[in-house]
C-alpha cells in the first residue's frame, strides 16, 4: 500500500520542484532520479500484487489488479528512459535557441505532471476520477506540444486541446450515464461509481443505459486512442511537439486511454445482452487500422509518419480488445507492451535523427548509417520491429491477434494481412531511404544517448523470443480478468 | 407536499428549457462580448438548478457545487474572458454565422434527435427527469455546433465551456450530482483549462494575427507547399 502512495507522491513532489529547478544543467538528472525512484516503487508494487494478488485499499480508492499493475510498470519503464533521453535532447535544442529557460521549467514540470496523471489513470478505483486524471493528461501536456511556439505548433495544439476536449467531455457524460445506472440500483454516493462496486454489480443495472453510455464513453476516451475519425489532432501534436514529448504521448497516454476503454467494457459486457460493445471495439480499431495504414504512404514528415503507425496499433489492439477471447485479450495486452516499447525507442531515434539532418522532412533526411551508424541501424531496426518482423516482439502480438481472428472472425483475418503489408511498404519506401542513402555535404553526428533504444529494442527482442514465464502468467491471469465478465 | 413537489418538477423543467433556450440564443449570437455573457447566464441558470435541487432534495454537498459553478462559471471565466476580450481589442470583433437559418434548423433538428436517443433512459428514471436528460443531451449537441459554426477561437472556448454546464446539468438533475470528490476534479480540470485556454490566446495571436480558427490551416494531409 505504501508503495501505491509513493507512486503518486514523487511526481506530486516532482511538479513543484522542477517548476521552480527545470533550467539549471542538474534538472534532467533529477528528473531521471524521480523517474527511477518510480520504477523502483512500480516493481515493488508488482511484486506484492504477484505475492498476494489484487490490491484493493481499505478506503476502496485504489485498486491495483494483474490488468493494471504491469501497466504501471510499463510507464514507469517508458517514463524513465525517455527521460533520460530527453536530457541531451533539450539541452541541444536549448544550444540551437528554440527553448529558453522558462520553457525548461515548464517542460521538466510538467513532464513529471504528465506521469502522476498517468499512475493517477491507472491506480483510480473511481471511474469519476479516471476521468479527471485522464483530462489533467491532456492539460498538462497541451501547452507543450506548443512549447517551441511556431505557428505550426501552437496550431497542433489548439487542435489538440479542442478535439480531446469535446471528446473527453462525452466520456464525462458516458461516467454520468454510468453513474446514473449504476445510482437507480445501488443508491447515490461514491460506491456508484468504484470499479469493484460496477464490476461485481453490473449485471443489475439498466442495459439500454448502459449501452449509450458505452458508446459515449468508447467515442470520448477513443478521441484520446486517436481512433479513426477523432484522430486528427494526434499526427499535428505528435509531429508539432517535442520528441519526448511525441514519446511518452504514443508510447503512454494511448495505452491509458484504451486502458479506460477497456475497463468500462468490463462493467458493459455483463449488462448489455449479445456482444454489442465488443463489435463497436473491433469496427473502430479495424476502421483506424485500414485507414492509417493508407495514410502511412503519403506522409512527408517523419514524425508524422510514426503517429500514423501508432493509430494503426493502436487500432489492432482496440480490434483485438473487442473480439474478447481471452485469447485475444492476450494477445492484446501483449501487443501494447511491445508497441509501448518499440514506439518510443522509434520516437527518441527519430529525434536524433530530426536533429542531425536539421529538419523533420524525409525526403531531407539522408545518410543515417553513413552520418551515426548508432542512431541510423537503432532507426533501421526499431522499424523493423514495428513492421512486425520476426524475431522481435511486435511479430509475435500480431500473429497472436491474428490466430486470434482466425478462430472467431476468419473473414477479417483477410484485412489485417493485407493492412499489415500495406503498412510494411509504406514503412520501409520511406525509411529506407532515410537510412541508407547518401550522406548530403556537411552533416555531423549530434551528441546522442542511445541507451533507452537499445534497452527498449533488446526488451521487445527478447519478449519475441521468449515470454518470461512470470509475466506470461500475468498476462494470463489478466487475459482471464478482462474477458471473464464476457458471457460466452 | 405533492404541490411543493410538482412545483419543484416545473421549476426544474423551466430551467432546463432556460438553459437549452439560451444555447439558442447563443449560437445564432454574432458579437463575441455578449456571447460571453450569455454563457455567464447559462452559469447562473445552472447555480440556481443546482442550488434548488440541493435545498429540495436535502443533498448539502449540492450546495458546495452550486458555489462552484457560481465561482468559476458565473463569475471567474467570464470576468477572464472579457478582460482578455479588452486586453485583445476584440470587443468589436463579431463572428459572423454563415447561414443562420440553416444552422438554427440543424440545432431545433439536434433537440430532436436528443429526445429520439433519450427515449428508453426517460422511461426508466424515478427522478424529475422526464425531459431534463433529453434538454441537456440537445444542450451538449448546441454546445459542439455552436463550436463548429464559429471561427473566432474564443466562440469556442464558449462552446467547450457550455459543454461543460449541460454535462453538470444532467448530473445535477438526472442523479443529484456526481460524489464530491469527483465535482471537484472536474471543477479544478476546468479552471485550469480556463488558464491554458488564456494562454492559447495569446499564442494564437502570436502566430497568425488574428484569433480566427480558420485561419489555423498549415497542418493538413495534402500539404504540397515548400516551407
Amino acid at each position: 500500500m505504501i508503495a501505491l502512495y509513493l507512486l503518486l507522491l514523487i511526481p506530486l513532489i516532482g511538479m513543484p520542484l522542477l517548476g521552480l529547478a527545470g533550467h539549471k544543467p542538474w534538472a534532467p538528472r533529477l528528473n531521471n532520479w524521480l523517474n527511477a525512484a518510480t520504477l523502483a516503487t512500480s516493481l515493488a508494487l508488482a511484486v506484492i500484487v504477484l505475492r498476494t494478488g489484487t490490491l484493493i485499499s481499505d478506503d476502496k480508492y485504489w485498486l491495483v489488479d494483474a490488468f493494471n499493475v504491469y501497466l504501471i510498470v510499463l510507464t514507469a519503464l517508458v517514463g524513465l528512459t525517455t527521460g533520460i533521453f530527453s536530457g541531451p535532447y533539450m539541452a541541444h535544442e536549448e544550444a540551437i535557441g528554440r527553448l529558453n529557460p522558462r520553457r525548461l521549467r515548464l517542460y521538466y514540470s510538467m513532464y513529471q505532471g504528465f506521469m502522476l496523471a498517468m499512475y493517477l489513470i491507472l491506480v483510480t478505483n473511481n471511474m469519476g476520477i479516471l476521468w479527471v486524471a485522464m483530462e489533467g493528461a491532456t492539460l498538462a501536456t497541451v501547452l507543450l506540444v506548443s512549447l517551441y511556439r511556431t505557428p505550426e505548433s501552437v496550431e497542433a495544439a489548439w487542435k489538440y486541446f479542442i478535439l480531446c476536449g469535446v471528446g473527453i467531455a462525452q466520456a464525462l457524460f458516458g461516467t454520468i450515464l454510468l453513474y446514473f445506472a449504476a445510482a437507480q440500483v445501488l443508491g447515490a454516493g461514491e460506491e456508484a461509481l468504484e470499479w469493484t462496486t460496477l464490476y461485481t454489480h453490473a449485471a443489475e443495472f439498466d442495459p439500454t443505459v448502459l449501452k449509450i453510455a458505452f458508446v459515449f464513453l468508447l467515442v470520448g476516451y477513443g478521441t484520446k486512442v486517436g481512433l479513426v475519425p477523432m484522430h486528427s489532432w494526434l499526427p499535428d501534436a505528435h509531429s508539432e511537439g517535442p520528441t519526448p514529448m511525441s514519446a511518452i504521448l504514443s508510447g503512454l497516454l494511448l495505452n491509458d486511454a484504451l486502458y479506460a476503454i477497456v475497463r468500462s467494457k468490463m462493467i458493459v459486457t455483463q449488462a448489455v445482452p449479445g456482444h454489442l460493445p465488443g463489435f463497436l471495439m473491433m469496427g473502430f480499431g479495424l476502421l483506424s487500422f485500414l485507414v492509417a495504414v493508407l495514410f502511412l504512404h503519403r506522409q512527408r514528415d517523419i514524425k508524422r509518419l510514426f503517429s500514423y503507425s501508432s493509430i494503426e496499433h493502436m487500432g489492432t489492439m482496440t480490434f483485438a480488445f473487442g473480439i474478447g477471447t481471452p485469447a485475444a485479450t492476450f494477445a492484446a495486452l501483449m501487443h501494447m507492451t511491445t508497441h509501448s516499447l518499440t514506439k518510443s525507442a522509434i520516437f527518441v531515434t527519430v529525434g536524433h535523427a530530426a536533429q542531425i539532418a536539421g529538419t523533420q522532412r524525409m525526403d531531407k533526411i539522408r545518410g543515417l548509417i553513413a552520418t551515426q551508424p548508432q542512431v541510423g541501424w537503432g532507426l533501421l531496426v526499431g522499424t523493423l520491429a514495428i513492421a512486425g518482423f520476426p524475431p522481435f516482439g511486435v511479430f509475435v502480438s500480431e500473429f497472436l491477434v491474428l490466430v486470434a481472428t482466425m478462430e472467431s472472425y476468419p473473414w477479417l483475418t483477410l484485412a489485417l494481412l493485407l493492412g499489415l503489408a500495406i503498412a510494411f511498404g509504406g514503412l520501409f519506401h520511406h525509411i529506407q531511404p532515410i537510412v541508407f542513402g547518401q550522406r548530403p555535404e556537411g552533416q555531423t553526428p549530434v551528441r546522442a544517448n542511445m541507451m533507452p533504444v537499445f534497452v527498449h529494442l533488446a526488451l521487445v527482442l527478447l519478449l519475441g523470443l521468449t515470454i518470461p514465464g512470470v509475466l506470461a502468467d500475468w498476462f494470463d491471469e489478466a487475459a482471464q480478468l478482462i474477458s471473464g465478465g464476457m458471457p460466452q | 407536499m405533492t404541490t411543493l413537489e410538482s412545483l419543484y418538477g416545473q421549476a426544474v423543467l423551466l430551467f432546463a428549457a432556460l438553459v437549452l433556450f439560451v444555447s439558442f440564443v447563443m449560437l445564432a449570437q454574432s458579437r463575441v462580448t455578449t456571447l460571453v455573457n450569455l454563457f455567464a447566464l447559462q452559469g447562473l441558470l445552472l447555480a440556481l438548478t443546482t442550488a434548488l435541487v440541493a435545498v429540495m432534495q436535502n443533498s448539502p454537498h449540492l450546495l458546495v457545487s452550486a458555489s462552484l459553478t457560481l465561482g468559476l462559471k458565473v463569475i471567474l471565466i467570464p470576468l477572464l474572458l472579457h478582460w482578455l476580450i479588452l486586453r485583445m481589442g476584440l470587443h468589436r470583433t463579431t463572428d459572423e454565422v454563415n447561414r443562420p437559418l440553416q444552422l438554427l434548423l440543424g440545432a431545433a433538428s439536434l433537440v430532436v434527435f436528443s429526445y429520439w436517443i433519450t427515449l428508453p433512459v426517460v422511461q426508466l428514471s424515478a427522478l424529475e427527469t422526464r425531459n431534463i436528460i433529453a434538454a441537456s443531451t440537445a444542450t451538449l449537441l448546441l454546445g459542439m455546433l455552436l463550436m463548429i459554426s464559429h471561427r473566432q477561437a474564443l466562440s469556442h472556448v464558449v462552446g467547450f465551456m457550455a459543454m461543460e454546464n449541460a454535462l453538470f446539468f444532467s448530473a445535477v438533475v438526472a442523479t443529484h450530482g456526481m460524489p464530491l470528490v469527483v465535482e471537484l476534479g472536474v471543477a479544478f480540470d476546468v479552471m485550469v483549462a480556463a488558464v491554458i485556454f488564456g494562454v492559447f490566446f495569446f499564442q494564437i495571436r502570436e502566430s497568425i494575427d488574428s484569433l480566427d480558427v480558420d485561419r489555423l490551416s498549415r497542418l493538413t494531409e495534402t500539404e504540397e507547399s515548400e516551407s
